[in-house]
């Protein structure tokens, strides 16, 4: 588990994943706020749905994509957290709607 | 669209003093950075960072608030938030931002993206749970998170440096399983002359190995079939030391085996690049002053070649005065300065190089382990694919998928090279690499369409 | 390359390129019992052959071409046993949609000219049928021409196939050794290449858009010019479109592949660099595949591009290739400049290039590609060219 050596100090943000409600400090990324809330599957790779979270933090791995607010492929260590996103796993391969 | 004199892509110490060295020299300069704000990732959140944070993360983090601050009062225009996606030939960058595409133009380019980290594959090593050391290095410099059970697998100053950094922080790591061959200290030992002319890095190496003893961090040497255990996440680490076989229980594994140039943009770009025998990766060919053999563009920082910090500003700021010296500034003194304390500084490297080179088991992974984690192909596969006769990388990639996921072969590149290379028993250099193509990042369909490129540009400044 | 000895630098045929066409050509030789030597500058399928779009089309073809693709398609039905490897072959339809009433007219036309030749594998699709088969197309889409027994293929895994196969038989696969000279001696072929002088009956230019220079060594000419189509591929989506769809009005070749990356291609030709084995893209030219990708599919809005990339290909001023024996030279060979849509005649146009050679006739259609449509007189192609 991760926690934060000082609380935070200029109040909170907060957002959900996968519906639940997560406390985040301004200047998080969705990476590390869910990382410090203890979350480690981000996403299921299209391949072979195995699970993945956060490697490298510094936006070269691709391996912590999820969904925000219905838009997929973000990076979550490379979004600054906001109030009242809501972020999801990324299951796969991309769905498109057909009209 | 004007061009500018100078563009530079990444802010961390190269770019940052390049950038201010060429705004004060009179150049107009625009940088260009995929995070909100300055420092790259060694300095990292370097300007918000809480006074106690800073001064726990050591008096070397600290050195780049000023290095920000002197970039942040020059005349330089920086643009973050903005990713870079294509450098074109004639040196206009397309980048998007917000959402959107733009172009800026420039006469020279500096390509300050810095490192990324090894690729290190090992069985269990895409397990949730498992990150680089960098990864971690990144939640506590720019987050102030840290973590109650981690264990630092690897070799290199940087896992040191963490485990300092983790100590001073009030979470120590559980272990330290330090993978160094015990030949290379043989090896690194004949390096100590030279390396003594840099002693101030030797003595924090040495302070900061007192002080993992000191909080009584198990450290084991010599590890070898290291392989993370978990089902779904990580669990434990499992390694063999002196003929004893290890299981540590740990849900936060952390993987490092130094840091090699990114190499992205000057692969793009077509920049010859030459295998280092000593880093064990590919290193773009430059001149004295960092240009590389495509004209105009330069390299800075770690994307040089891995010297650290404190010469990716001393190269930063060569470049700027090469840039200026080729617009008609004589700047020969200032930079020969600079280039003999820039040979100071790196006289550790040697010796550091030596000691801390990759295991074979990591450059050289058994065949069941994953290689391209985006598309999930093993070693077994790309040496199969060899055997077939794919001659290298870019066969492989077309062959297998590997270096096609998202990640577009950051995590896998260096990897297939050296596999295709031991199962050819060739050197890498003539293995080669990825050919890189734009998009540098993934791209939305959407963004791509919306690009509009004026028809006639209109001549230099 | 290392030496070869004496009798390793002599062979029955000696072919220039290692392309699909070259390395077609070369099994289907050695399938034949010639003895065979492969000249390839870089590596096999290095460009178009490799990076192509792997469309495997009937559909839409120059009158000329049908029955060479007729032939190639009965060889891409039994590829696996041909070469042992599936190439990645899927078969599927090919269907060219019509955005206006006018394009798809046009359309009708081409299926009635087709008819009246004797051809029967296209057919026009209304927009209900044309949607069972693409049920994401855009809805001001009116139809179609198909094909639908068509299909695609991976190319670089078939070209590698190729050679493979070809190697298997007997063939020498010289990578990394491009031809310096060609020239005729008595009654024999010698090409100097890697600093060696290699000896054959027969020699075959297959060496695409570097097929100009070929010729003219041999003592023809042949304006062929070098052309990089832009190809783009996005990540993996989950399946929605399991034809190939091109667009009656604009440029477009789109698939989505087995794993659910679309490949989007359609002729924005990006930069080619013959002389160095490089290409450039053109991004302010690929946007327009994008778009059209997007107005054809409005579900690809949100997909994203990991990758795009060119490689180079022969072009004719006539879009249609050099096959047959050489102007005047005995025991010389053209097969080359397709024209970006050589990879399904592949496997049929080496097979019928090995008749030619190792029998000297083939009953195969080959006239209208004859090197002879263009001038041959080396003064009035120099005028042509100035």
């Amino acid at each position: 588990m991760f926690k934060r050596i000082n609380a935070p100090k200029n109040g909170k943000v907060s957002f959900t994943f996968e519906g639940r409600s997560i406390d985040a400090a301004p200047g998080d990324t969705v990476a590390s706020a869910l990382m410090l809330a203890g979350e480690t599957h981000f996403r299921d790779t299209p391949v072979s749905q195995s699970q993945r979270g956060p490697f490298c933090l510094m936006g070269v791995c691709f391996e912590c994509l999820v969904e925000i607010d219905g838009v997929p492929n973000r990076q979550a260590c490379m979004v600054a957290v906001r109030e009242g996103m809501s972020v999801r796993r990324q299951k796969g391969a991309i769905g498109v709607e057909i009209e | 669209m004007n061009a500018c004199d100078l563009a530079i892509i990444g802010a961390g110490p190269a770019g940052m003093a390049a950038a201010t060295e060429a705004a004060n020299a009179g150049l107009s300069v625009i940088l260009l950075d995929e995070q909100p704000a300055p420092g790259g990732q060694i300095y990292r959140g370097i300007e918000t960072v809480p006074e106690e944070r800073r001064k726990l993360l050591g008096p070397d983090y600290g050195k780049g608030l000023s290095i920000a601050q002197a970039f942040r009062a020059s005349n330089a225009t920086y643009i973050p938030e903005a990713t870079v996606w294509n450098i074109n030939p004639d040196l206009s960058i397309d980048y998007s931002r917000n959402g959107g595409s733009s172009q800026i133009s420039t006469r020279h380019l500096l390509i300050a993206t810095g490192a990324v980290e090894r690729p290190t594959p090992m069985p269990g090593w895409t397990l949730p749970g498992v990150t680089t050391a960098g990864a971690l290095q990144i939640l506590l410099k720019a987050h102030g998170g840290v973590g109650d059970d981690v264990v630092l697998v690897g070799s290199g100053p940087l896992l040191y440096l963490l485990a300092q950094q983790m100590i001073e922080a009030g979470g120590p790591p559980k272990a330290i399983i330090e993978t160094i061959d015990r030949s290379h200290y043989l090896k690194a030992a004949r390096h100590l002359p030279r390396a003594l002319s840099a002693l101030s890095y030797l003595r924090k190496g040495m302070a900061m190995m007192r002080q993992i003893r000191r909080a009584g961090v198990p450290h084991y040497t010599g590890a070898r079939d290291i392989r993370i255990e978990g089902a779904q996440r990580a669990e434990a680490v499992c390694f063999s030391a002196h003929g004893r076989a290890h299981r540590i229980e740990t849900t936060s594994v952390a993987l490092h085996q130094g840091v090699v140039p990114n190499q992205q943009a000057t692969r793009l770009l077509g920049c010859d690049h030459v295998w280092s025998e000593s880093q064990r990766c590919f290193i773009p060919k430059l001149d004295a002053f960092f240009e590389s053999s495509v004209e105009n563009v330069f390299v800075a920082g770690d994307g040089a070649g891995i010297a650290g910090a404190n010469s990716a500003e001393i190269r930063g700021r060569i470049v700027a005065l090469r840039v200026a010296q080729k617009l008609g500034d004589d700047k020969g003194t200032q930079i020969r300065a600079l280039q003999k304390k820039l040979s100071r500084d790196e006289a550790i490297r040697p010796f550091l190089e030596t000691l801390y080179a990759p295991s074979d088991e990591v450059m050289v992974p058994h065949d069941d382990v994953l290689v391209c984690r985006c598309e999930e192909v093993t070693a077994g596969a790309i040496r199969e694919a060899v055997d077939l006769g794919a001659p290298g990388p870019n066969q492989i990639k077309s062959f297998l998928r590997s270096g096609m996921g998202p990640c577009q072969g950051r995590m896998c590149g260096l990897a297939v090279s050296s596999i295709i290379a031991e199962r050819r028993k060739e050197n890498p250099q003539s293995i080669g690499y990825y050919r890189l193509r734009p998009p540098l990042k993934p791209l939305l369909l959407s963004e791509l369409a919306q690009l509009e490129r004026e028809p006639t540009r209109d001549e230099p400044l | 390359m290392a030496m070869a000895s004496l009798q390793h630098r002599t062979a029955d045929l000696l072919v220039i390129g290692g392309g699909i066409h070259g390395c077609s050509a070369a099994l289907h030789a050695a399938m034949r019992g010639l003895q065979v030597i492969v000249f390839e500058k870089d590596t096999v399928a290095r460009h178009a052959s490799g990076v192509n779009a792997g469309g495997v089309r009937k559909l839409g073809r120059h009158v000329a071409e049908i029955p060479l693709s007729l032939h190639s398609m009965s060889i891409w039905r039994r590829i696996a046993d041909l070469l042992d490897d599936d190439c990645g072959f899927q078969p599927s339809p090919q269907i060219k949609v019509a955005e206006t009433a006018e394009e798809l007219e046009t359309l009708r036309g081409r299926v009635a000219e087709l008819n009246s030749l004797g051809y029967t594998h296209e057919q026009i699709l209304d927009r209900q049928t044309m949607r069972t088969y693409l049920p994401a197309v855009a809805q001001h889409c009116v139809g179609a021409i198909a094909s639908l027994d068509d299909g695609f293929a991976q190319p670089y895994q078939t070209t590698f196939a190729f050679q493979r196969k070809a190697q298997q038989m007997g063939v020498r696969v010289l990578e990394h050794t491009p031809v310096e000279r060609v020239s005729r001696s008595g009654e024999e072929w010698k090409v100097q290449a890697g600093a060696q002088e290699f000896t054959g009956r027969f020699v075959l230019n297959c060496a695409g858009a570097w097929g100009g220079e070929i010729a003219r060594q041999i003592g023809d000419h042949a304006p062929v010019r070098a052309y990089a189509p832009m190809m783009i591929v996005t990540e993996r989506l989950r399946p929605f479109c399991t034809a190939v769809v091109g667009a009656a009005g604009r440029p477009l070749s789109f698939k989505q592949m087995p794993n659910g990356t679309v490949v989007i291609g359609g002729g924005r030709p990006g930069v080619p660099e013959p002389a160095n084995n490089r290409t450039h893209m053109q991004m302010s030219e690929l946007r327009h595949s994008a778009q059209t990708a997007m107005d054809i599919f409005p579900v690809m809005r949100g997909a994203q591009i990991v990758r795009s990339w060119a490689g180079i290909e022969g072009l004719m001023p006539d879009g249609i290739p050099v096959i047959g024996p050489a102007a005047h030279a005995p025991g010389a060979f053209h097969a080359f400049g397709f024209s970006a849509h050589g990879f399904q005649l592949g496997p049929g146009v080496g097979d019928i290039m090995a008749e030619l050679i190792a029998t000297g006739s083939t009953q195969a259609p080959i006239k209208p590609f004859s090197i002879k449509r263009f001038p041959q007189d080396p003064t009035r192609a120099q005028k042509e060219l100035s």
